[in-house]
């Protein structure tokens, strides 16, 4: 078939499961490297729609070590799985330190695993800017399963809802009264409740809390949010919080809900995009562009405010060399 | 597959090989790598030399530091070497600090490792060596 023969050989390796060549393939997204695209195209129709499964929440309420065992859970079940986890870049420096890979116990042989640390690189809401693209590259590398951890830079940390079919968050006993529940971020995004650490004192008030918070719900299109304890040490509740992500899964199939939630991640991806493209270039451009840097001396010495200036661009009346 | 984007940040993975349980110098220059713009995928204790390959590979990482106080330095540092040899990861720049001393030191440069930090040595010098092996490997 002439387009298999067309297929880059990078994405070829990456479907016959070479898990280097996914490795540099990642890297080259990470780095919005231009010649990754054609690898990307050629990819795309060969993705299953694997489950992607994120897990969101404050820092230190233990994601890593709750996907640790969740990874351990699913190779019992024979199931293989990918993870992607993203911790914050320096807003100083640009560096990070990835350390979400300590809590990962497997054995080093295993190649039904694969373990990816991600930066944020300045990407607010809790994932990078590469981290759907690379959950689907993941996807196409024959993974049954993608976790992807988020940051846990908190109550804002609500772009998983873009990417994962399912969003766990997780929480500790003690984060707050019953009122945090009720604000609006992170507590609106989940499909699964995971009160984890429930071994401290509190962890029943916690679910108590979530039960009646899911309770209140009107809860978006029939499907409520089941809460769920476990602790990590000794594990505890990792089997009811693994059902709980199945049920919603198959929630999605029954219900329809995973065609229109798809189609509304794809229009995000989309938009994403281009808005990438657009402030990239323009960013460049109010550097470079005399039009453009006479535009910002006249917003500069306030003689025309932003918004002017923005429909000025956006209407074209402001043009390139 | 060199890097080809200017400007992205250098990959490199901290891991403390064998069982010592001193792991400050392995923060301390993980913290100093972060401080100058590297990504540090921090390994941290007790880690095999095969799960180090394996994660320097997935991770992808332009360059592998090693933190080791038990002594165990000469069996486990090629060890790392050979498994990166028969990953075909040969080329991958490997530098390794802690209490090594002089004559392993040379040996184990001698077997392919890069640089070898002791005690003393100042975090400067750790960040510009670390940044001229992962340019001498893209």
């Amino acid at each position: 078939m002439t387009r298999a023969a067309r297929m880059p050989s990078a994405a070829r390796a990456i479907l016959d499961g070479d898990r280097r060549v996914l490795a540099r393939v990642i890297s080259q997204v990470e780095n919005r490297d231009p010649t990754v695209a054609p690898i990307s195209r050629a990819l795309y129709s060969r993705t299953h729609a694997a489950p992607i499964v994120g897990v969101a929440g404050p820092l230190g309420v233990g994601k890593s070590s709750l996907i640790n065992l969740l990874v351990g859970r699913l190779r019992e079940l024979d199931r293989t799985v990918a993870v992607v986890a993203v911790d914050p870049s320096s807003p100083f420096s640009g560096g990070s330190v990835l350390g979400d890979r300590i809590r990962f116990e497997r054995r080093a042989d295993d190649p039904g695993v694969f373990f990816r640390s991600m930066a944020s690189r300045g990407e607010p809401g809790g994932v990078a800017a590469a981290t759907r693209e690379v959950a689907r590259l993941m996807d196409a590398a024959g993974f049954d399963l993608i976790l992807v951890e988020t940051v846990g830079s908190g109550q804002v940390d609500v772009a998983i809802r873009d990417i994962a079919t399912t969003s766990v968050v997780v929480l500790v006993p003690h984060l707050g009264d019953e009122v945090q529940t009720l604000k609006a971020g992170l507590f609106e995004i989940a499909d699964v409740f995971c009160v984890n650490k429930s071994d401290l004192p509190g962890a029943e008030i916690a679910r108590r809390d979530l039960a009646e918070l899911v309770g209140l719900g009107a809860s978006r299109s029939g499907w409520a949010p089941p809460v769920v304890l476990t602790s990590t040490s000794p594990p505890s509740g990792i089997d009811a919080l693994w059902s709980a992500v199945e049920s919603h899964e198959r929630y999605l199939d029954s219900s329809g809900r995973r065609t229109v939630e798809e189609r509304r991640r794809l229009s995000v991806e989309i938009v994403e995009r281009v808005r990438e493209r657009v402030g990239d270039e323009l960013s460049a451009r109010l550097d470079r562009d005399p039009a453009l840097r006479k535009l910002l001396d006249e917003v500069a010495s306030r003689s025309i405010d932003p918004r002017t200036a923005a429909d000025r661009l956006d209407r074209g009346s402001v043009r390139a060399r | 597959m060199a890097r080809p984007t200017k400007g992205s940040p250098i990959r490199v993975l901290i891991a403390k090989p064998g069982l010592d349980g001193h792991d400050r110098g392995a923060k301390v220059v993980a913290r100093a790598l972060r401080d100058a713009g590297f990504e540090v995928i921090y390994a941290g204790l007790r880690q095999t030399p095969e799960e180090i390959v394996r994660a320097a590979l997935e991770e992808d990482v332009d360059l592998i530091g090693l933190s080791i106080l038990s002594g165990a330095h000469m069996a486990l540092f090629p060890k790392v070497l050979a498994l990166l040899k028969k990953e075909n990861a040969g080329d991958l720049p490997v530098f390794a600090g802690g209490i090594i001393p002089d004559e392993d030191a040379r040996r184990l440069k001698k077997a392919g490792i890069r640089a070898i930090f002791g005690p003393g040595t100042s975090l400067e010098e750790i960040v510009t060596t670390a940044q001229k092996l992962a340019r001498s490997a893209a």
